[in-house]
């Protein structure tokens, strides 16, 4: 018990200070985690809205891999971006391994499958409501979808939240293809499994509560604009 | 015999259609030409839904045709009109939906403000161009549904039971401006089971029984000699609640 307390004193006293090296850690992880959100829900939306309003074969294939691939996990994809990027992978070119931006794209490969299997069926559920109004009116193909998308965009929000989540969470893939080095690629997730291993809990405790903080205040946010939203249109 | 450039009039030819292994409309042969507003009359699932979605051209009948007096798929989609029973509005402004519509319909960008402002005054909406759709009550939802299907002025005007979950105060109003798109000329074809509406609104009526049309007259006629025994006793049997 002691030793928690203690470890407890420690992590506010980081926080309060404002530690310099904390504070990167922090940063880099929002970085590298909302950017991978903002990737994966440039392609997921469009992907799931395709997948919910398309018919064609296979269609029911793909929703039940897209679903499985919720579940990917991290490690296994950071094994595969680090085949991809690794010197002799066929994108070592680019020189991306144990950087940021590989970072980047392990987590938009992660989370990819949750915001568009999640988009995927809240669309399919609006399909039924809006379909024939929208062909009625001579909407069809992209644009119908598009119509789609921006008119429950609100709950879409939940489906970007819930990658959000899986990004800011995970440890595997950052650290097989971040390598977790000190000041270059070093975030919240891999830093608390380090310091946990080294004995430094109050660095590690800080991270935790930093991290827990963060995704509330972001979940709170999201949370605030849905029900203004919800309020304002209905 | 048709006013060039006119989709109407349109004809069923032994259209059917089965979903689930259930006929649910069996071999129609109508035509619906322009002029008198007709009311399709039938017991709740008689088939009037699926008839009028087999007429706008929702469904495809599964055997038999559905054919217009108009070759040009994009010109009869944009002749026609259709309300359902529950009103499907975007989360925009009661303006920006009718703005939609034009724009689907391809409507030149400045034109489309007008021609919505225009299909607002037409009932009476005008005052709420600016507030969100979803939160109008729901016969000014109804309304806007209305304004939003006239805004192009087509030549048909499909209804599917607008009335169904309305009050009676809002019924009225829906019916008024009903009776002004009757009166600028556009056809109406509207299903009800409500036959004060029915002699309200209606010139002819179309009635179904179990997928099959039984029975077509003018309205007078139909209710004071239906001459079918299902439409006398469909008659007779909703007359004590209207």
């Amino acid at each position: 018990m002691d030793s928690v307390l203690q470890a407890l004193r420690g992590a506010f006293g980081l926080m309060l200070s404002a530690d310099r090296a904390l504070v990167e850690i922090v940063w880099l992880s929002l970085e590298v985690s909302l950017s991978a959100v903002v990737f994966a829900t440039l392609l997921g939306l469009p992907l799931g809205a395709a997948i919910a309003i398309g018919r064609f074969p296979g269609r029911r294939a793909i929703v039940v891999l897209l679903n499985a691939l919720m579940g990917l996990p991290p490690v296994v994809v950071g094994l595969f971006v680090y085949l991809m990027l690794s010197r002799a992978g066929p994108l070592g070119a680019l020189g991306l391994l144990f950087t940021p931006p590989a970072m980047v794209i392990a987590q938009s490969i992660l989370i990819l499958p949750i915001i568009a299997a999640l988009c995927r069926q809240a669309v399919e559920d609006a399909w039924i409501e809006y379909e024939e109004q929208l062909r009625s009116l001579g909407a069809h193909g992209p644009g119908a979808a598009l119509t789609l998308v921006w008119d429950i965009r609100f709950s879409l929000l939940t489906a970007i939240l819930a990658g959000l989540g899986r990004a800011s969470a995970e440890v595997g893939a950052v650290m097989i293809v971040g390598g977790n080095i000190d000041g270059v690629t070093r975030v919240m997730t891999t830093t608390i499994a380090l310091e946990t291993s080294k004995g430094d809990l109050p660095l590690a405790l800080s991270l935790g509560i930093v991290l827990i903080a963060l995704v509330i205040a972001l979940n709170a946010v999201a949370q605030v604009v849905k029900d203004a939203a919800q309020r304002r249109y209905g | 015999m048709a006013a060039t450039g006119r989709i109407l009039p349109l004809a069923l030819r032994d259209a059917s259609f089965a979903a689930g292994g259930r006929t649910i409309i069996d071999r129609m042969s109508i035509e619906v030409a322009a002029g008198p507003s007709s009311i399709i009359l039938g017991a709740n699932g008689a088939g009037k839904s699926v008839l009028m979605r087999l007429m706008h051209g929702l469904l495809a009948p599964t055997a038999g045709a559905v054919a217009w007096n108009e070759p040009d798929a994009e010109r009869r989609r944009r002749l026609q009109a259709m309300v359902f029973q529950r009103p499907v509005l975007l989360r925009r402004s009661a303006l920006a939906n009718i703005v939609y519509a034009l724009k689907v319909a391809r409507i030149a960008r400045m034109e489309r403000e007008r021609l919505a402002i225009e299909a607002l005054e037409s009932v009476g909406l005008v005052h709420l161009a600016q507030r969100p759709a979803r939160v109008l009550s729901g016969g000014e939802q109804q309304r806007l549904a209305l304004a939003r299907a006239w805004a192009l002025h087509p030549e048909v005007l499909f209804l599917d039971e607008p009335t169904a979950s309305l009050d009676p105060s809002a019924t009225r109003e829906i019916e008024r401006v009903i009776q002004a798109f009757d009166a600028s000329g556009t056809k109406i074809v509207m299903a009800t089971h409500n036959l004060g509406q029915a002699r309200r609104l209606g010139d002819e009526v179309l009635f179904i029984h179990q997928g099959r049309l039984v029975e077509r007259a003018p309205v007078e006629q139909f209710f004071a000699q239906p001459a079918s025994a299902e439409a006398a006793a469909f008659v007779k049997g909703e007359l004590p609640w209207k």
